[in-house]
């Protein structure tokens, strides 16, 4: 009895302790959460794309907390708006930074907004990771690229173009709008048709400003190169909304996929969701992730994001797997690494491989790139895209082009004895420039 | 002539009992069979060369359903189905005889893929089966195929086309297709020089695209008759090179026009600044979309006429709107030009933001009715329908506006506010109410706008954006205060804008025409159309 009445007040007491554990734990959570930035832009030009990687981040930290948060710790989203203005891209970093204190950040499309952050984030020593695939030529030590680098995308895709598959191409033509990812790439495409032998009258490249919407001069173009009697294609890195009316004249114009195939960069399932895409089946895409690609994976990932968003109509696409596998990989480091301190952060990093919603793993490399699968995907009726190509293995991200002249000496590894994001191997010094 | 007709009635028979003696269904079925186990493109254009290779038109139905994306391997069974997607199972049918059989789950059966490379050679394939098609625009379609893709073996069945072909322009097309079999055969010389020559008529850019190859791939007289074709046909393009560049720039400037005529009457007539001019064409093209969802759900069958039911509700929504902000903002700020820009600024921006709250950031699909879809030819002009009609809309719009301004009591009161306010106002006329009214005439025509708009651009909160600095400059260089000026703007900076582009790209011929604008700006300060006497100075 005496027994049995030590062991109820040592149940008793267990008790007690616990519950107040179990209070205090709250109280304890509130003041000290771990803070992640969003960078992403709500209104403006840029909102119509950015606006989705806001909410696919406040997706992926919902589930990490309900899984029980990062170091025991609660994660707390700290969502900005830098506008679509790119100097306010630099503010809203730095307000991020040094007043919310965050332990890293999420964020930028364009890459102007990603130049204009870049000299905060090293000043102020913290992370950002960048969902967006972009034209290479730059490797910093506080930045990880979870997009494609040209090598992802561009040069696999002109690739399948060349190949029996694709419709053995000899002509193209390089659309583009005018800003700094378009010229850059295309430079890059340039020098690798030429390497590949394609002649320079074979090559139409032109330029149109962001948001253009009288395509009809372009497409006419396009018509009169491709009937040179040589099969054409047109290689297109036109951004965000002067794709709609870009298309929309296309399949006014008759041009059907068979004859001159366009192959996109920068065409996804949302920018497909506000058009008919019955006249453009069989235009071309290429990306590293499909909504379509059927994996377990990607199956739970739609049905949490339908589930987030609260409409099952809201396509999913490749930028927000970048931002799933790059989030991942900072819970993954900074578990390994026990602190969110950025500098062991970064270290932490490389090496980290998560799974990615095609049916692989995406490893950090030490060029802060990542390896992914390379998928070429036709249009379909439903306004989704099918597999048609998929690279057989994974491919690693080259930031340094190998097909320019200022840039194919350059490397980047900023594991420690080297620490160098551009050091040029022909020189062995530390400090080559690139193209831009 | 009786001669003809017999032989190719015997031709027809012959080919009629070939084409049933070809193969029976079995053999059709044992074909079609493989595709369940093709693995990869190479392997499934394979059986599609097999297929085709008999000549049965009884093929064509499986190989259209494939080119579509509609054949499917049933996993349990590897049969093959084609099929129809209906929510989340598939209508399957048999493949050769299209008789239902039963539906599955998608998880059940997989989709046998096609690319670009198969579409082709599918497309290929069913050209040379349905030469003999009731319908001529799929004699049509089968010629045009048969002329992009040349190959020897395809001069038998055209022979025998041509022989049964009644109508005169399929006919034409037949002798076109033909010529370009013979010019990849090895005919002698003398017919590959009619051949040229026949191509060489037909005179558009596949004729240049198909005698290019053949220049390259010939010797002597051949290559020669090729280049100088070449040649001639490119002298009179050049022609209608120019011409198109007119059309481009006439339905440029349409497109202007319709933006800008309603800042016509708000900054033109009535010297308001409206920053968020833009936006009321936005939520016309937002209207429109609002229509299209409701037919969509509700009345699938009139989506032909959404634009129509559009048209005056955009007007409605636009001009509320521009009525509340002339009540709300402007009205405290006429003759204070810059707090008026900045207030509806702000406007702008308030409204671009609660249009992003209700329909959210991503661009909404709004469809193009059939009438507005496609294009059609004039001699070797493409002229797509959506913007003639953007044309013919954008000037019935301005003549109805002229009338308004001109003949109805109401322009009356609208013109004699702006010359003179206050003898206006002296003469009984409710200055305030005409104010407002204007302003919402000129906010509604800026909403149907919106509802053509819609269906060249995206519908997105930033629509308004794209509008708002070319407007200005449309009226600017008008003349403020004149609709005909803007009318001649508008065409005159389209076709300025259109001859530039060709030679200067759009980034530099943009520029080029800014520049222009403001030097001429600098010579006439008021613009083509300036108006004169004592309302000016006001």
């Amino acid at each position: 009895m005496r027994g049995n009445f030590s062991t109820i007040t040592k149940m008793f007491s267990a008790s007690v302790v616990a519950a107040g554990l179990l209070m205090s734990a709250p109280a304890k959570a509130a003041d000290d959460t771990i803070k992640v930035g969003i960078l992403h832009s709500l209104s403006g030009t840029m909102a119509i794309s950015e606006t989705t990687l806001k909410d696919a981040m406040l997706m992926l930290i919902d589930e990490q907390n309900a899984k029980g948060g990062l170091l025991g710790k609660k994660l707390e989203a700290v969502v900005v708006d830098p506008a679509s203005n790119w100097p306010l891209f630099a503010e809203k970093a730095r307000e991020l930074i040094s007043k919310d204190k965050v332990a890293a950040v999420f964020g930028c499309w364009t890459s102007v907004s990603r130049k204009s952050v870049l000299p905060v984030f090293s000043e102020l020593d913290n992370i950002l990771f960048y969902p967006v695939q972009y034209e290479g030529e730059e490797s910093e030590r506080n930045v990880f690229y979870t997009g494609a680098a040209p090598n992802q995308q561009a040069i696999p895709a002109v690739d399948y173009l060349m190949s029996e598959d694709g419709g053995s191409v000899k002509r193209w033509v390089l659309e583009g709008t005018d800003y700094v990812y378009p010229r850059t790439t295309n430079k890059i495409l340039e020098a690798y048709l030429k390497a590949k032998g394609v002649a320079a009258e074979d090559i139409m490249v032109n330029y149109t400003p962001f948001g253009f919407s009288d395509w009809q001069t372009e497409v006419s173009a396009i018509k009169k190169f491709g009937s040179a009697g040589k099969k054409t294609a047109v290689v297109s890195t036109v951004n965000g909304d002067a794709n709609v009316p870009f298309y929309k004249e296309l399949g006014n114009q008759g041009i059907k996929a068979e004859d001159i195939p366009v192959m996109a960069f920068s065409v996804g399932e949302e920018e497909l969701a506000g058009l008919d895409t019955a006249p453009l089946v069989g235009h071309l895409a290429a990306w590293n992730y499909f909504e379509s690609v059927d994996t377990p994976e990607n199956k739970k990932f739609i049905a949490d994001w339908h589930k987030f968003i609260k409409n099952d109509k809201r396509t999913t696409n490749d930028p927000m797997e970048a931002h799933y596998i790059g989030f991942n990989m900072w819970v993954k480091a900074v578990e390994k690494a026990g602190t969110t301190d950025p500098d062991k952060v970064i270290d932490a990093m490389i090496g980290v491989s998560v799974p990615n919603l095609t049916g692989g793993y995406s490893t950090m490399m030490p060029n802060h790139h990542i390896t992914k699968p390379v998928l070429i995907g036709e249009i379909q009726a439903d306004g989704q895209f099918e597999t048609v190509s998929r690279t057989p293995g994974l491919v690693m991200g080259d930031e340094w082009s190998d097909y320019l002249p200022d840039s194919k000496d350059l490397i980047s590894d900023w594991r420690a004895p080297l620490s160098c994001g551009n050091f040029n191997v022909a020189t062995g010094k530390c400090g080559g420039k690139g193209t831009n | 002539m009786n001669l003809f007709r017999a032989i190719g009635l015997t031709l027809l028979f012959l080919l009629a009992t070939l084409s049933s003696s070809g193969a029976s269904e079995a053999d059709l079925r044992g074909i079609i069979a493989k595709f369940a186990t093709a693995k990869g493109f190479s392997e499934i254009g394979a059986v599609v060369h097999e297929l085709a290779a008999i000549g049965d038109p009884a093929v064509e139905r499986p190989l259209a359903a494939l080119a579509d994306g509609n054949l499917y391997v049933r996993k349990v069974d590897s049969l093959v189905f084609a099929g129809k997607e209906a929510g989340e199972t598939v209508q399957l049918s048999d493949p050769l005889s299209g008789e239902a059989s039963g539906e599955a789950a998608k998880d059940d059966i997989t989709k046998i893929k096609v690319n670009n490379t198969l579409r082709r050679v599918i497309r290929d394939a069913l050209g040379t089966l349905t030469l003999g098609a009731k319908d001529p625009a799929v004699r049509i379609a089968a010629a045009d195929t048969m002329f992009k893709t040349p190959d020897a073996a395809n001069i038998g069945p055209l022979d025998t086309a041509i022989a049964n072909e009644s109508v005169a322009s399929v006919k034409a097309l037949l002798e076109q297709a033909r010529a370009a079999s013979v010019l990849v055969s090895d005919r002698p010389d003398a017919d590959k020089l009619a051949a040229v020559a026949l191509i060489g008529a037909r005179g558009d850019r596949d004729a240049v695209s198909l005698l290019t190859s053949v220049e390259a791939n010939s010797a002597d007289a051949v290559k020669q008759a090729a280049t100088a074709a070449i040649a001639n046909i490119n002298s009179t393009l050049a022609f209608w090179d120019a011409g198109q560049n007119i059309w481009y720039g006439i339905s440029l400037g349409s497109v202007l026009l319709l933006a800008a005529i309603g800042l016509a009457i708000t900054f033109g007539v009535m010297g308001v600044i409206n920053m968020a001019h833009g936006e009321m064409v936005m939520l016309g093209a937002y209207t429109t979309f609002v229509v299209q969802q409701v037919i969509r759900t509700s009345f699938p069958d009139l989506f032909d006429w959404s634009l129509v039911i559009a048209l005056p509700l955009a007007f409605l929504v636009s001009a509320l709107v521009g009525l509340i902000i002339e009540r709300g903002v402007i009205r405290f700020l006429y003759g204070r030009p810059l707090e008026t820009l900045l207030a509806t600024w702000g406007v702008s921006l308030i409204l671009q933001q609660a249009v992003r709250s209700i329909f959210g950031p991503t661009n909404q699909e709004v469809g193009n009715p059939s009438w507005m879809s496609g294009s059609f030819n004039v001699g070797q002009l493409a002229i797509t329908w959506n913007r003639l009609w953007i044309l013919v809309f954008a000037l019935t719009v301005f003549a109805v506006l002229l009338y308004v301004m001109k003949r109805t009591p109401w322009g009356l009161q609208m013109r004699a506010v702006t010359a003179n306010r206050r003898m206006a106002a002296s003469m009984g006329i409710r200055t305030p109410w005409v104010d407002a009214l204007t302003f919402a005439l000129g906010s509604g025509i800026a909403g149907i706008a919106g509802v053509a708009l819609s269906q060249i651009d995206n519908v997105s909160p930033n629509l308004g954006r794209g509008y708002i600095i070319d407007s200005f400059m449309v009226v600017v260089f008008g003349g403020v205060g004149n609709l005909w000026g803007t009318l001649v703007g508008a065409f005159s900076l389209g076709i300025v804008n259109k001859f530039l582009e060709p030679y200067a790209g759009a980034v530099l011929g943009k520029i080029v025409v800014l520049v222009l604008i403001i030097l001429f700006i600098q010579k006439r300060p008021r613009g083509l159309f300036a108006l004169k006497g004592r309302a000016v100075e006001a």
